[in-house]
């Protein structure tokens, strides 16, 4: 760049920062990506440590751990785990590791992140909303946690809190105030995501630097505007769901409930239908999963080209894709409920619908296998979680169309295959997402780097016990073993399975294990990491021209400009040599060369 | 003991992961300490990513080799089959290309590891190859969706033709409980609101209902095997799910409405416990059993095969442990079952359903 520094746009002036200003109530959103990094990945740490606890129970049914009498306290007398603590550890582990951990600490970092520094921006549009939405996020976080140390318990209904069960407190300890704080939080959590993602799209719309055209647009932003999109449709139908659920449970309103007979009473609520609710959380449901994994799908795609120094195979229809499933994936919702007691012929129209939402996701998982192909791969961490990610994507999809047949779905519906699946595809595929963004920005984030060798052990470490924990799994749900569980040995069938059951906790401490290793990884690089250069992995992308150190409104002279796709890697000229020569990658600030053709992307 | 042995694991797997990274970190020879992966990073990596793929093949091997025993044995009704053929065909889809599409990225991941000096090839774009392998998954897709919904057609198609027998599964924290129509095989009108426990009127039967004074109301299902059997499942208080994975059937139960499933037995639990996979199960089953009574641990009685209907969504505290047998026999055994139930107007049941 021109090393001319016009102060010319009105980020000029300094304002004084105090720590409050940059550190906390900061309107950066460099600044808030990274807190949204942080929140996501101490939620994630509780929620993971939750899962060891409940694996702990399922392999040594009733046995008693010491941890359990720490951590649980009255709930676990004696240091054996109790029924109802099981069933509120799985519903705090599947809230907090969907909602908490990979929506808003994986789309809510990147988002912030990348979509300014993407598409040669300032900032967001609106730096007090994006606060604000971090701040309702950080609110609805502690009031979840809050929720584990109450003295009735957090809720305990599933993550998908089906009412009656979770509007009942005598139906469970865990529908007393655990529910009320679960719903008080989540509506805040949805009120955070509603702001953030409104100010993506408006960024990604409005202020693109000049020549970032949307197909110029890189694969990440893409997927986190389409992400953004889905929310802003999606979530307020849970919103509406989890308002309805409120006013069933503490104004007698009669919305989800119906005919209902406990603990020696009929109560008078008449009308309802459970199944409704089951609609209206579905419709949010489904879409969340995508939400979950879209991000995930556009960091692979980048940091993929990057390291094989390709061009990402098939950008277009990349982005059709990303459209095609933000669009099918409205529409699916049913699959969730074929055995719901629905009208069977809704549930043919959803596995028709569902069935459909395969093929755009083979076309991608095609793709990115294409794009390594005649690659020349720099394994850097980033590189190898992405790989990885295609690897579990594809094993965890495939059992998809299983599931998304209502034929077969009757007899696996709510087992452990379904578990299986849904932890491959979505929760081991969208935190490998996660992992390969982290370790590829971690650079443009905190301008250091981080260990490699520690990465690799703990990408190896993870990959073959992500394997290890879920692919047995499927075995489990075959034989008949229906998820939250609290042990299985009130049926002789389940007995043989013991073996199985101790292999997969196995696996998961060793996993659970691992990740310390990148905890300690990531604090360390950002205190003690070697300085980072400015484009360590030698990326086309507009965020790699910023100054290493972060400074307001980006960058320090004006906003560069844009003369190409994001993907002119080891692009050449007809005489074989590289455009820029001596260097295999074209960045898009750079104007198209003598005599380069621009190719119709 | 146990948390003695996850100690020494944890600490030992902290060993490993030093040990690991000392390796990682004496395979780069001295080389200026660079965060980016170098040539030496690229091939060892590369070399693992082939090792993965074996290791992907190998834990699907293992598994298949230890667990495919612990599967359902073979179907109990008549759909049974074609449920499983169904399964057996998509099964063979998915590991087909689970095969090749693993080994094509990690392959391609061990083939084009980084080099210096290596150009990668600029290849953005071929819409004959992405026009394949778009159509290609809508033909196989279409295929399974076919026969899919052609089969979940049948089986949710739930009539009066052939005279079903009519039964209710009634479900509450946290047990079953089943009600037979009777002589008249009518179920009498129920709602939670005319439960009265004082007078053992636990399922809310309408007295007034002259369908329901001959209904019969057990805890153990008995059905008899080659008729078709209707339920309509009732819950009375939040949402249980029958699951009765032997038959490959299962309907949530959902207050306030009563939703249906239908399928016709076709082994007698006689027949099944003579079924080599099942008697097998049993024998291992009671192996660890009998290990269990020679330690003196609970849950040790030796175990005899049964089919079951479980609870599969979650209803509270003791959904884990909320079960009840069914039993499927022959007509006369059936019959004279039946005939040792008392109807809920007190009678002695008949049994046999006026044709
Ligand atoms: C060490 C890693 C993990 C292990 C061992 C693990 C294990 C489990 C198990 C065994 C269950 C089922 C429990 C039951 O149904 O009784 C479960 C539930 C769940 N997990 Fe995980 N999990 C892990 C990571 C994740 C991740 C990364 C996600 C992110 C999506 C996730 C999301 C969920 C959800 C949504 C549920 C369903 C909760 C419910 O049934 O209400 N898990 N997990
Ligand atoms: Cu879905
Ligand atoms: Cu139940």
């Amino acid at each position: 760049m021109s090393g001319t520094h016009e102060h010319d746009d009105d980020h000029g002036h300094h304002h004084k920062e105090t720590f409050i200003t940059k550190y906390i109530f900061s309107m950066d959103h460099k600044m808030i990506a990274k807190q949204y990094l942080i929140t996501g990945l101490i939620m994630g740490f509780i929620g993971i440590a939750m899962s060891l606890l409940f694996r702990m129970q399922l392999a040594w049914p009733g046995e008693s751990f010491p941890v359990f009498e720490a951590l649980l306290g009255k709930w676990a007398p004696g240091g054996v785990m109790d029924a109802d603590v099981y069933l509120a550890l799985v519903t705090m582990h599947g809230t907090i590791m969907v909602f908490f951990v990979l929506t808003a600490g994986l789309s809510g970092t990147f988002s912030n992140l990348l979509i300014p520094l993407q598409i040669g921006a300032r900032d967001m549009a609106s730096g007090l909303l994006n606060m604000i939405s971090y701040w309702l996020f950080f609110t609805s976080a502690v009031i979840m946690v809050i929720s584990l140390f109450i003295e009735s318990g957090p809720a305990a209904a599933g993550w998908t809190v089906y009412p009656p069960l979770s509007a009942l407190p005598m139906a469970q300890s865990g529908s007393g105030l655990g529910m009320t704080l679960w719903l008080v939080s989540m509506a805040i959590f949805i009120a955070s995501s509603l702001l953030g993602s409104l100010n993506y799209i408006v960024t990604v719309i409005n202020l693109r630097t000049k020549g970032m055209s949307m197909t110029r647009l890189p694969l990440t932003t893409w997927a986190l505007f389409v992400t953004a999109i889905i929310g802003v449709v999606s979530f307020p139908v849970l919103f509406s769901a989890a308002l309805l659920l409120i006013m069933d449970r503490s104004f007698g309103t009669s919305f989800f409930l119906s005919d209902i007979f406990i603990q020696g009473e009929v109560l008078h609520y008449q009308g309802g239908s459970p199944v409704l609710y089951e609609h209206l959380f579905w419709f949010l449901g489904h879409p969340e999963v995508y939400i979950v994994i879209l991000p995930a799908m556009g960091i692979v795609s980048d940091v993929m080209a990057t390291n094989a120094r390709k061009p990402i195979f098939g950008y277009r229809a990349m982005i059709m894709s990303i459209i095609a499933i933000a669009f099918l994936s409205t529409i699916v919702w049913g699959h969730h409920m074929f055995i719901s007691g629905m009208n069977p012929f809704l549930g043919s129209v959803f596995t028709f619908t569902t069935l459909l939402i395969a093929i755009p996701s083979a076309v991608k998982a095609f793709n990115w296998i294409t794009t390594i192909w005649k690659g020349n791969l720099q394994m850097n961490v980033a590189m190898l979680f992405s790989i990885g990610f295609v690897s579990t994507f594809i094993t965890g999809g495939l059992t998809g169309i299983i599931l998304g047949d209502s034929t077969l779905d009757i007899n696996v519906h709510d087992t452990y295959f379904v578990v299986a699946h849904f932890h491959l595809v979505m929760g081991i595929s969208a935190l490998y997402g996660l992992l390969a963004g982290v370790y590829h920005w971690f650079p443009k984030m905190f301008g250091k780097m981080m260990n490699k060798n520690l990465g690799y052990v703990h990408f190896w470490i993870t990959a073959i016990c992500a394997y290890g924990v879920f692919f047995p799994m499927h075995f489990v749900g075959m034989a008949g073993v229906p998820r939250r569980y609290y042990e299985n040995t009130a049926f002789p069938m389940f007995d043989e399975l013991t073996d199985v059951n101790i292999l997969i906790t196995v696996f998961a401490l060793i996993a659970g294990a691992t990740q310390l290793v990148f905890v300690g990884n990531f604090i360390y690089s950002i205190f003690y990491g070697k300085k980072a250069e400015q484009n360590p992995w030698r990326a086309t992308t507009l965020e790699w021209t910023t100054p290493v150190e972060h400074i307001h409104g980006n960058w320090p002279g004006a906003i560069p400009e844009v003369h190409r796709w994001a993907y002119d890697y080891s692009k050449t000229n007809e005489n074989g040599e590289y455009v820029l020569p001596g260097q295999d990658f074209v960045p898009q600030t750079v104007p198209l060369q003598d005599g380069e053709e621009e190719l119709s992307h | 003991m146990i948390t003695v042995l996850t100690i020494t694991v944890l600490v030992l797997i902290a060993i490993a992961i030093w040990q690991m990274t000392k390796i990682f970190e004496l395979s780069q020879l001295r080389a200026a300490k660079n965060e980016t992966a170098t040539d030496k990073d690229n091939k060892v990596n590369g070399y693992l990513m082939f090792a993965f793929l074996i290791f992907i093949y190998g834990i699907t091997i293992f598994s298949f080799y230890k667990y495919t025993k612990v599967l359902l044995p073979e179907a109990g009704s008549a759909h049974g089959a074609e449920y499983d053929d169904l399964m057996l065909l998509s099964m063979a889809i998915i590991f087909f290309v689970q095969t090749i599409t693993q080994f094509l990225l990690h392959y391609f991941a061990y083939k084009y590891r980084g080099e210096k000096d290596k150009k990668a090839l600029f290849y953005a774009d071929n819409h004959k190859l992405e026009f394949i392998w778009t159509i290609i998954p809508v033909i196989v897709l279409a295929g399974l969706i076919l026969w899919g919904l052609y089969t979940w057609t049948n089986i949710m198609d739930i009539n009066d033709e052939d005279d079903p027998l009519i039964v209710e599964l009634y479900a509450q924290q946290f047990n079953w409980t089943a009600r037979y129509g009777g002589e008249d095989n009518v179920l009498g009108e129920a709602n939670v609101r005319m439960i009265d426990i004082d007078n053992a009127n636990v399922l809310g039967l309408d007295e007034s209902d002259p369908n329901a004074a001959d209904d019969v109301i057990v805890k153990e299902l008995h059905l008899p095997v080659g008729r078709k059997v209707n339920f309509h499942m009732r819950s009375q208080d939040v949402l249980h799910s029958a699951y009765m994975p032997h038959f490959r059937a299962q309907m949530n139960c959902v207050p306030g409405m009563i939703t249906q499933f239908s399928f016709t037995p076709i082994k007698t639990t006689a027949e099944m416990r003579q079924d080599p996979d099942v008697i097998d199960k049993v024998k291992r089953a009671n192996k660890i059993r009998a290990k269990r009574a020679a330690a003196g641990e609970p849950n040790s009685d030796p175990w005899e095969y049964d089919y079951i209907l479980l609870c599969n969504k979650i209803c509270g505290k003791s959904h884990y442990n909320m079960q009840m047998k069914i039993i499927v026999e022959t007509q006369e055994e059936y019959d004279k079952w039946m005939a040792s139930q008392k109807t809920f107007g007190g009678n002695a049941a008949t049994g046999v359903a006026v044709q």
